[in-house]
């Protein structure tokens, strides 16, 4: 299925979890929010939350700002 | 004086007015130094998509020196943005407190009111502890203090001008009405702005690019620091009125009335 992870659309895995697409970008896990289609998926849900076709993944971490 | 002088916003305590930005510094190490000279204890850093290729982190910077971080919405010019930008920033960083910035156009970067007010009663709805940043307009502060932000922050002049303070008329408007912490925010450049905020009666000052793009960022958060404090002691201490001629500071004349002319 085709996604995008922060603009860039991708083609990954059906059934992919939002775990799994973060891990695309980062190992990192602290420090790191996700959204999905403009709705935050907490991390606790993670794992258990699956992507589906044309899904829109916000993976946002801290930077200098302000 | 005492040591007892402290910020208290949403009931958190802070021995430092000075809030600190993270924003131009030219690299993590210059920051790393600048942060201690200021002797910030709240520090704003703004929400991005991750890079995987970025090296180094600005929350490490933070946790190392034990600063509380306070995420903005820097770069929302929608209330929508700005609150699911809040929200990720609570779930990344594990804070509900959020420096609310909704911008208006990219040339000014001046705050949305409109956009801000909504942004505002949606988070506050929400649990976070809402800081707006705002034009220096008493009416708008009021209203934001009624819907529940925990304070306001009025600007001086634009993002990283470094006008300094454009119509301290209206800070001080907004410092006499306020019940809530009135946090100078945007357009320091120097020192004695400043000081003439807190001599103004502004609870804290927020600054980033007066410090970070300063030739020499740590000598200017050293500066900054004693500036803070400075103005916050003649604000505590109360100034003089102002007159339009002379008040002799020394009694009578030396030799008496025989010398007077006229």
């Amino acid at each position: 299925m085709k996604i995008t992870i922060n603009g860039t659309p991708r083609e990954v895995p059906d059934g992919m979890t939002v775990a799994q697409a973060v891990r695309i970008l980062t190992a990192q896990t602290t420090g790191v929010a996700v959204a999905v289609n403009d709705e935050v998926v907490r991390r606790g849900a993670w794992d258990s939350t699956t992507l589906g076709e044309s899904d829109r993944v916000e993976v946002l971490t801290a930077v200098q700002g302000g | 004086m005492s040591d007892v002088d402290e910020l208290v916003i949403a009931g958190e305590k802070f021995s430092s007015r000075l809030i600190m930005g993270t924003g131009g510094a030219p690299s993590l190490e210059v920051l790393d130094q600048a942060l201690a000279a200021s002797g910030t204890e709240l520090t704003t850093v703004a929400m991005r998509r991750l890079d995987p290729s970025a090296r180094g982190s600005v929350l490490d910077v933070l946790r190392r020196r034990g600063i509380k971080v306070l995420p903005n919405t820097a770069g929302c010019f929608t209330a929508g943005e700005a609150v699911l930008t809040a929200r990720l920033a609570r779930e990344a960083l594990e804070t509900n407190w959020v420096k609310l910035e909704v911008i208006a156009d990219e040339r000014t970067l001046l705050p949305d009111p409109i956009e801000t007010f909504d942004a505002a009663e949606r988070l506050v709805a929400d649990g976070f502890v809402v800081l707006p940043y705002i034009g220096d307009d008493p009416a708008l502060a009021r209203r934001l203090e009624q819907a529940g932000c925990a304070a306001v922050m009025p600007l001086g002049s634009p993002i990283g001008s470094g006008l300094g303070i454009r119509n301290p008329h209206s800070i001080e408007l907004i410092v006499e009405a306020a019940n809530v912490p009135v946090i100078l925010d945007a357009g320091v450049g120097t020192a004695s702005d400043a000081a003439l905020a807190m001599e103004l009666g502004c609870d804290a000052v927020l600054l980033a690019t007066a410090v970070t793009r300063a030739q020499r960022p740590e000598l200017m958060a050293a500066a900054m620091a004693d500036a803070v404090r400075a103005g916050r002691l003649a604000r505590l201490a109360g100034r003089i009125p102002r007159r339009r001629y002379a008040q002799a500071s020394s009694p009578g004349t030396p030799l008496g009335d025989y010398y007077s002319v006229g």
